[in-house]
């Protein structure tokens, strides 16, 4: 039988650093001046930390690059990466890790300076039988789902621009989001197109920025000076690494990452009082709507038109702003965590979600490829 | 360079395509045909792969335009195939306006070229 990590580890510090534009930073400094904010939030120190989990778009070997700058020794560390929803991957991971007693204090931290670095970067390794065709990745694979999920179930670009519009009215209610300002359906219908049926307005942000999250075991998660945030369920899956070889371009793995979750947090849907869904394109949001349960398949498009996923919506979707509109540095998953614990400290500010008990923030990562699905709650949610 | 003596099945792959032909794997235990080109077959295993000729009979499955600059080769179509025989791949659709490809269009498979190197590429049916 196995044991379930319900509640076993809970995030007791958050860190961000250099989110924007921070020119003249490197990805391994915006990492670790997040950290060592997460840490004094914490009321830890860097000696305190034993495990080690990270992942960026630069570092082949994160966790002892991480380690190293850091000038700590860790027990446990991890260095997985699967795309953008490593981090989702890594709080599974440290879960484990703490429940285990291989680690005490787990952080899990992000770095990346590529807007100011000139650009979207990756060590995604090569695709074969793919490359020769030269598809502009990731937009290309997200474009060709999208224009599936058009073709089959009728969803249209308003659709789409609905997603960005939300993520938009998300972002201008949050001081630290880096695009401000009135965003129209038209807006995103005009954009430049980039692949078809995506424009420039359906594709996220490219900023720079760091991100730490720092996790302790339940014992322990009341000895920190923030209320600590619990981990209820988490759970992964992935089928494909190149968007050729996705079974179906209209269900992603999230189909059995959200159940899982659903499953070891012992909630319903309706328990949900926020989600975070990894939006590197406004077509992720309504899918992963769906592969999540939050609507029947096919449905994503009508269930997000008229400002369902909006501030003042009935399902407050993304609340930060997203990676549309409030920071996508290349791997957005570690963000995703990050809000949804701000909004279950009640700490968002006139985003704040009311009385937000329980969230969902899913990663995504590679093309549709890895899902993971987390779902965090208040301590009275346990 | 040294002829290898037992290429892998990715060279003997490339090695078709030089000759002209699109070349596919099949099981011969489950009929099961695979693309691309693998050391067995993905899931059940089977190292009973025999080399085929593709039909070259396709639809199109999903399509986009890459959207580019004249001056940077301009728009150009990237397509995901479901090959007659089964399994899906990217590709091109050519001989077409990018923006006239659509999904559940009958293709054709042929040798072509891009950059220099032999690629399997598509036209209409």
């Amino acid at each position: 039988m196995t044991r379930s990590l319900r509640g076993a580890a809970a995030c007791v510090g958050l860190g961000m650093a250099g989110c924007g534009h921070a020119p003249g930073r490197s990805a391994m400094e915006n990492l670790a001046e997040s950290v060592h904010i997460a840490l004094a939030e914490a009321g830890l120190r860097l000696a305190d930390v034993d495990g080690v989990f990270a992942a960026t778009a630069v570092h082949s070997m994160p966790a002892m690059s991480v380690a190293e700058y850091l000038g700590i020794k860790p027990t446990f560390s991890s260095g997985s990466n699967i795309g953008g929803a490593s981090f989702q991957a890594h709080a599974l991971n440290a879960a484990l890790a703490l429940e285990a007693g291989l680690c005490e204090v787990a952080i899990i931290a992000y770095g990346s300076n590529q807007r100011s670095a000139g650009g979207f970067t990756s060590i995604s390794g090569p695709l074969p039988h793919e490359a020769a065709y030269k598809p502009r990745n990731p937009v290309t694979a997200y474009a060709l789902a999208a224009a599936r999920h058009m073709h089959d179930f009728g969803t249209t670009r308003e659709h789409l621009a609905e997603v960005a519009v939300a993520a938009r009215h998300w972002a201008n209610l949050n001081p630290d989001a880096f695009a401000h300002g009135p965003l129209s359906i038209e807006d995103v219908l005009k954009a430049r197109m980039i692949c078809d049926p995506l424009g420039k307005l359906d594709c996220c942000l490219v900023t720079d920025g760091g991100a730490a999250m720092v996790m302790v075991r339940a014992d322990r998660a009341k000895d920190h000076p923030k209320a600590p945030v619990y981990l209820l369920g988490a759970a992964m899956a992935h089928h494909h690494r190149m968007i050729s070889a996705m079974p179906d371009l209209t269900v992603s793995a999230a189909a059995e990452s959200g159940p899982r979750a659903f499953e070891m947090a012992g909630v319903g849907h309706r328990d949900i009082d926020l989600l975070m869904l990894y939006d590197a394109f406004t077509f992720n949001t309504i899918l992963f709507l769906e592969n999540l349960g939050f609507c029947a398949k096919g449905e994503g498009g009508p269930f997000v038109a008229g400002g369902r996923i909006a501030p003042g919506g009935e399902l407050p979707v993304n609340t930060s702003g997203g990676g549309l509109s409030c920071v996508h540095p290349g791997m957005y998953g570690l963000y995703a965590m990050i809000e949804a614990v701000t909004q279950l400290r009640g700490q968002a500010g006139a985003r704040q979600v009311e009385d937000a008990r329980i969230a969902l923030a899913h990663g995504n990562g590679g093309v549709l490829s890895s899902q993971v699905t987390t779902i965090w709650g208040r301590e009275t949610a346990l | 360079m040294t002829e290898a003596e037992n290429p892998g099945p990715e060279a003997r792959f490339r090695a078709f395509l030089k000759e002209g032909k699109f070349m596919i794997q099949r099981s011969k235990s489950t009929g099961r045909h695979v693309f691309y080109p693998r050391v067995a077959a993905p899931g059940g295993g089977e190292t009973d792969l025999e080399w085929v000729e593709a039909s070259g009979e396709g639809t199109v499955y999903s399509t986009t335009v890459v959207r580019a600059r004249p001056e940077k080769g301009g728009d150009f179509n990237v397509a995901l195939i479901d090959l007659a025989e089964g399994p899906r791949m990217m590709s091109r659709v050519i001989d077409i306006e990018p923006t006239a490809v659509e999904i559940g269009m009958k293709v054709r498979a042929r040798v072509g070229e891009l950059d220099g190197a032999p690629q399997i590429l598509f036209s209409p049916a």
